[in-house]
């Protein structure tokens, strides 16, 4: 019975912060619409969130950017694939081998602190022009992070579980597949999660500069060309599908965080 | 085979260091098993465990306790083929242990279930990894959930359960297995007091259905008291046996032997040996 209240006072307290939240958006939109509709924020700086959505909804209903919204999803979902796979096979590798994770973790914490950008001219020279670097430097930007997911998931397997592995006799890679991979499972889903969106991040930010394509690439089109409808629209969708991609992803791993639970 | 009198008297072996006698009933023997480990950063060995001389006979109820640090875990990890001695022999069934050997089952202090499934595919875990018939799997799996008292939980995931019911969990997944050694590390080392005798009465009645001969680590003396055929004390670090009580229980004893004046007897044994190893353990900080 006492449970039962408690449950019930902690999603009480969770629908409340859920309402606050969406009230602080909604409140923060509605005072951008009010000062652009009262024309306080002039609309050669930003257009009102209602026009956003229906110059968005018209140009989806166009197809005037489709191109762009394919090339920048492909581009996104080929750069989380790489990272990810890439990152948990390096991870993998790193954990097997204690001196080389010895001499390689100092490098691992401080590596966000380098602007990935800055090799684009590289990644130019070496890959050319087109999607292949816009992927690599996305790639780069997301791939350490999948790696210290791994070795976090790894490195918090309970030594238990280890032991009843031995203790059922299992060979090496029925261990690896039926214990330390479940086991691992929830720190591997953060590690997706971030690199899904540092691949968003790294798409979107190249196609500025890389490409001739892409949903980067079109904002960057529309704000030299003064087409602010076209720009903050496109912002707009970029936003939302962030918001939607990441919500999918946050109620999958709140579902592994909760059987993590020990 | 042991003698279990109907009017116990408390039997000390004085001389534990020496070789245990070969016994044809003996199930696990233990000769001159030793442990060293390399200290952190250094070339230097730490003694932890022996020499260890000590014969299980099948179907023993064998307890060991000890002050923190002696080398206890070490003994049953050497024991369940977990880890290999430094010097020594364990022989399991006639046979030298070298891995982990058909026929034991490890209850460890540590939550052990796995996160990721039911009760249900908790418990039959192993029996499914081992290629065991589906219908045998259920058969097994439904027995042990009932004795277990885990019926009503068949679909719940660990996270959805106490300490004491994950333990369970645990048990119940060595069980179905029916192993002939069952060696448990402080299983209830986490556990209230209350849980804990409850667990114990639980523990006797599985040693009592499965007759497998069962070790068990325990910091607890009344568990140990309560619970076993033999006590087996060992000093402060390098783990020896300083003192093995023979309890001289009843094999159908349950947890109400703790309001007899013979537990009290037993405890006070135990701790006039445990009482000197833990003060030199905790001189040693």
């Amino acid at each position: 019975m006492r449970v039962g209240i408690l449950i019930r006072t902690w999603e009480f307290e969770v629908k409340a912060e859920s309402l606050i939240r969406i009230a602080v958006v909604a409140g923060f939109i509605v005072l951008i619409e009010l000062l652009c509709r009262s024309g306080i924020i002039p609309s050669s700086v930003l257009i009102p969130p209602s026009a956003m959505f229906t110059h968005g909804i018209d140009l989806l209903r166009s197809g005037k950017f489709d191109h762009d919204i394919v090339t920048s999803l492909v581009n996104i979902v080929a750069a989380s694939i790489v990272s990810v796979l890439l990152g948990f096979v390096l991870g993998l590798g790193i954990h097997a081998l204690p001196s080389v994770r010895r001499s390689i973790e100092p490098l691992l914490s401080s590596y966000y602190a380098i602007p990935t950008f800055i090799f684009y001219p590289v990644f130019i020279v070496i890959l050319g022009i087109g999607s292949l670097p816009i992927i690599a430097i996305a790639v780069m930007l997301s791939v350490v992070t999948m790696i210290t997911a791994t070795l976090n998931g790894l490195d918090r397997i309970p030594r238990a579980l280890h032991k009843s592995a031995q203790v059922m006799r299992l060979s090496r890679w029925r261990s690896a597949i039926y214990i330390k991979l479940p086991a691992t499972l929830p720190y591997l889903f953060t590690g997706v999660k971030l690199s899904v969106a540092y691949a968003f991040i790294g798409v979107a930010a190249s196609e500025f500069i890389l490409s001739g394509s892409g949903i980067g690439y079109a904002i960057g089109y529309a704000y030299n060309n003064f087409q602010n409808d076209d720009m903050y629209s496109l912002m707009l969708f970029v936003l939302v599908l962030v918001t939607l991609v990441n919500s999918v992803l946050n109620r999958i791993d709140q579902r592994f965080q909760a059987r993590r639970r020990r | 085979m042991k003698t279990r009198n109907s009017h116990p008297t408390l039997q000390v072996v004085e001389s534990p260091g020496q070789p245990a006698p070969k016994s044809p009933e003996a199930h696990v023997e233990l000769a001159g098993v030793t442990r060293y480990f390399a200290k952190n950063d250094s070339k230097e060995l730490l003694h932890a465990l022996g020499p260890i001389d000590l014969t299980l006979t099948r179907g023993e109820f064998f307890s060991v306790v000890g002050p923190s640090g002696c080398g206890k875990s070490t003994l049953l990890d050497a024991i369940a083929g977990l880890s290999k001695p430094s010097s020594g022999t364990v022989t399991f069934e006639g046979q030298p242990v070298n891995g982990v050997p058909d026929g034991v089952g490890v209850v460890f202090q540590e939550d052990a279930s796995f996160p990721w499934l039911n009760l249900r595919d908790n418990i039959s875990f192993g029996l499914r990894m081992a290629g065991v018939d589906g219908a045998e799997i259920w058969r097994r799996v439904d027995y042990a959930m009932g004795f277990m008292g885990l019926n009503d939980f068949a679909n719940a995931h660990p996270s959805q359960l106490s300490g004491g019911m994950r333990q369970r969990v645990c048990i119940a997944r060595t069980l179905v297995l029916q192993p002939r050694l069952i060696l448990l590390d402080e299983p209830f080392g986490a556990l209230d007091q209350q849980t804990r005798l409850l667990m114990g009465d639980e523990l006797l009645r599985l040693w009592r259905e499965t007759s497998a001969t069962v070790l068990l680590i325990t910091h607890a003396l009344d568990e140990a008291a309560m619970l076993s055929d033999r006590v087996g004390v060992m000093s402060a670090r390098p783990g020896l046996f300083i003192d093995i009580v023979e309890t001289g229980w009843e094999r159908s004893r349950d947890s109400r032997v703790v309001s007899t004046p013979r537990f009290g007897e037993i405890n006070a044994r135990l701790w006039e040996k445990l009482r000197v190893e833990s003060l030199k353990v905790m001189g040693a900080h």
